[in-house]
């Protein structure tokens, strides 16, 4: 292919994923250092801001592991820098661990909406406001029709917004471009020093329109979110089924 | 242009009130009275009372001993202090510049006032006339000083003064109607300086020498050789607007256009006076005499008349039209200085106290209630539930630093619950622990961390925290509160999950 050809090419790739919802920054080179290991599997080797992500939380101690990831994810792309807004049902995040995140938690702005309804009315609005960097919503399951109203809105705003379904069963189809996964799993020990090493996840990447799908085990090491060794969780894995 | 000052005296305002408020007092001897030092001293006295030998700084006893029928009533400094303030901006409708002069007078600026009631006598007979209409005694003097005219409203007898002819004015006057100290005037007339004239003409240099700075200022202000100026009272504005409809309204889309009309006017005059509505009420008055009312906040001060239009649209759900509305009402009970042209400048991209998530603040504030939004700032306690603090407010920024010594949960439990845990060794961490019916072994852990509640604050046992991790690979906030004591079981809880 000539160098001519293949810049068509990119173009007419870069057309696709904006009328797919996605909207690559103007300069690609800008993208999340410490996000390189998942890049291969994000459209235009971009993780997608100004859309809808959707990450699968069932137990509460999953929920604390997404909100840790998403805390982890928010730093990582906008460097703790703009108003982000957490919508939860119930008031239990601690702020205070926030920070252990890079996020700077009184940047925070929490809203508990009592019903399902309020909920749904909150992260539109909120999703529409030009003012934030991102959203960050609890739900309890999203139709697709309101992930459709929230992904249109987020186009429109360039907010990121990312929705934490913790209804239970298979989760319905939806407009969000992306669905992860993310789970606890047993951190890594700092130089075999006894105690906890850094908070590590496995990170199931379902489903990216106009990327792959992927797996990974991340742990985030206070500044970095950085791929943890497999073999090593492996031999770890076999550790515990032997104790137990 | 000459300054016109006019001077207003109460001699009798406490007890002309409390005989306004009861006409039975008109012709009894009335005196007020305050405690001082363990006895009540009058403070003010009527006409009559003091026509029949009471004054003012008499004990109670001795006018009680002078004049048995004397009514007694009790003072409320406070109350009249605000009362002189009320009369100050009862004149504003004479002069736009009025000062409440404590303790019972009121001083004007006149300049360029009287000729619009057809001159300075007529002005003075139609600011009297009134406040004997009102109830209450007044004397005025008009003159050219702040010091002329207050001398000769509570010591001459002339009403007006005109202007350079102040000196003349205050010669046969005693020294006390200079407003000077009460000691220089004992001195003054221990000298036999009586009157004002015989010390008018006497050289600053001396006088000076012997009765002070203060006294020489009050001369050269009473006879318009030093500057001297008012503190007027200022009349908070309040907005306010309204709107009659000929025809009634009863349809939505009426309804939205009164309202948008009337913010449109209101939110303009804001914009004039550079004020931002931080409430507003919207009252709506029916046909058939029925009111509604719908009450909207923002965080911050605005006169986005589209802004807040948004915010009472929130509410029209509520409005019941019956048969039609022909008044709407829209008044600002709370606003805060706003200069609407700024916004641009300091809405820095990324900062919370921006224009675009107040609004949308705003909007769910009014939508869903205030008490759901929620900031927080890190407050300087160890106990978990201290460590964080409300914001008032989002330009509010932390005073101290959040503190990321050690692990604290994403995902905190209001309430610990309690758990079932078999620790080997007391003082180490559990190997498993029971929670709803699950059982976690635990790989490893951290801790403990003991935290301890503030005595000052709150009772109860200390508690020693633990972050643990199970052979799932999930961490948990425990602790253990209290002490292992005498083979008593002690007490286990789950707090919260940690990322």
């Amino acid at each position: 292919m000539s160098p001519e050809q293949t810049h068509i090419i990119a173009s007419l790739k870069k057309e696709i994923l904006s009328m797919g919802g996605i909207k690559t920054p103007a300069i690609e080179a800008s993208f999340a250092h410490g996000l390189s290991f998942m890049q291969a599997h994000f459209p235009g080797r971009v993780f997608p801001k100004g859309a809808m992500h959707e990450l699968l939380c069932h137990q509460p101690e999953h929920m604390a592991a997404t909100g840790g990831f998403v805390s982890a994810l928010l730093a990582t792309l906008f460097k703790t820098q703009g108003a982000i807004i957490w919508i939860s049902p119930v008031a239990n995040v601690f702020p205070p661990a926030l920070k252990r995140f890079n996020i700077n938690p009184e940047q925070v702005i929490f809203i508990h909406p009592k019903t399902t309804t309020q909920t749904l009315w909150v992260v539109e609005e909120a999703l529409k406001c030009h003012g934030l960097k991102a959203v960050v919503a609890e739900v309890n399951g999203v139709s697709f029709t309101h992930s459709r109203r929230l992904q249109l809105a987020v186009e429109n705003s360039n907010v990121t917004g990312f929705l934490l379904n913790y209804q239970k069963g298979n989760p319905a189809t939806n407009a969000c471009v992306s669905r992860w996964q993310v789970t606890t799993a047993p951190s890594q020990k700092i130089d075999g020093l006894p105690g906890i090493g850094f908070p590590t996840w496995k990170v199931e990447l379902q489903k990216m329109r106009s990327g792959k799908k992927g797996e990974w085990m991340v742990e985030w090491n206070g500044s970095n979110l950085q791929q943890v060794n497999e073999t090593m969780v492996h031999h770890q894995f076999d550790l515990i089924k032997q104790a137990v | 242009m000459n300054k016109r000052y006019l001077g207003i005296w109460f001699p009798y305002l406490k007890t002309d009130w409390f005989t306004k408020r009861n006409t039975a007092l008109l012709y009894k001897p009335v005196v007020v009275f305050s405690v001082s030092r363990g006895r009540m001293v009058i403070t003010a006295v009527n006409n009559i009372a003091a026509q029949k030998g009471i004054a003012v700084g008499q004990v109670l006893a001795d006018a009680k001993a002078i004049v048995p029928n004397i009514h007694v009533e009790g003072d409320q400094p406070d109350f009249f202090d605000s009362l002189l303030k009320k009369f100050a901006e009862w004149f504003i409708r004479y002069s736009p510049l009025v000062a409440a002069d404590a303790p019972d007078g009121v001083m004007i600026d006149a300049t360029g006032c009287a000729h619009l009631w057809g001159g300075e006598q007529e002005y003075l007979d139609d600011i009297t006339t009134r406040l004997k209409a009102l109830g209450y005694t007044a004397k005025a003097c008009m003159a050219g000083t702040i010091g002329a005219a207050w001398a000769i409203s509570r010591y001459g007898t002339q009403q007006i003064i005109p202007g350079g002819h102040e000196v003349t004015a205050l010669s046969p006057l005693p020294p006390v109607a200079l407003r000077i100290d009460a000691l220089v005037c004992d001195k003054l007339h221990k000298l036999g300086l009586y009157e004002t004239r015989l010390f008018l003409q006497m050289p600053a240099k001396v006088l000076r020498r012997r009765f002070g700075d203060h006294f020489i200022l009050r001369l050269q202000q009473a006879m318009g050789y030093q500057n001297e100026a008012i503190t007027p009272v200022v009349i908070t504005s309040t907005f306010t607007e309204r709107l009659y409809c000929f025809d009634p309204i009863v349809t939505r889309p009426g309804i939205e256009i009164a309202v948008k009309k009337v913010l449109d006017t209101l939110c303009e005059r804001l914009k004039k006076e550079q004020k931002g509505i931080r409430t507003a009420v919207l009252k709506i008055f029916g046909i058939e005499g029925n009111a509604q009312q719908l009450e909207i906040g923002t965080n911050r001060a605005t006169s986005d008349a589209v802004h807040i239009f948004k915010l009472f649209e929130l509410k029209f759900e509520t409005i019941a039209p019956g048969p039609g509305i022909e008044l709407f009402v829209l008044e600002v009970p709370r606003f805060d200085e706003h200069i609407a042209t700024q916004e641009n400048m300091w809405s820095v991209e990324g900062s919370l106290d921006t224009p675009a998530v107040s609004l949308l603040l705003d909007r769910v504030a009014n939508k869903i209630g205030e008490d759901t939004i929620r900031r927080y700032l890190p407050d300087a306690h160890y106990w978990p539930e201290r460590s964080v603090k409300k914001a008032t407010s989002l330009s509010q920024q932390p005073t101290i630093d959040w503190d990321t010594q050690k692990t604290r949960p994403v995902k905190i439990l209001r309430k610990p619950e309690p758990i079932t845990v078999a620790a080997p060794v007391p003082d180490y961490p559990p190997i498993l622990f029971r929670h709803q019916g699950k059982v976690h072994k635990i790989m490893k852990a951290d801790g403990p961390e003991r935290i301890e509640p503030e005595w000052w604050l709150q009772e109860g046992l200390h508690r020693d925290y633990f972050y643990v991790e199970d052979e799932e690979g999930s961490r948990y906030w425990i602790y253990r509160s209290g002490h292992y004591y005498n083979e008593q079981p002690v007490e286990w809880f789950l707090h919260g999950y940690c990322a």
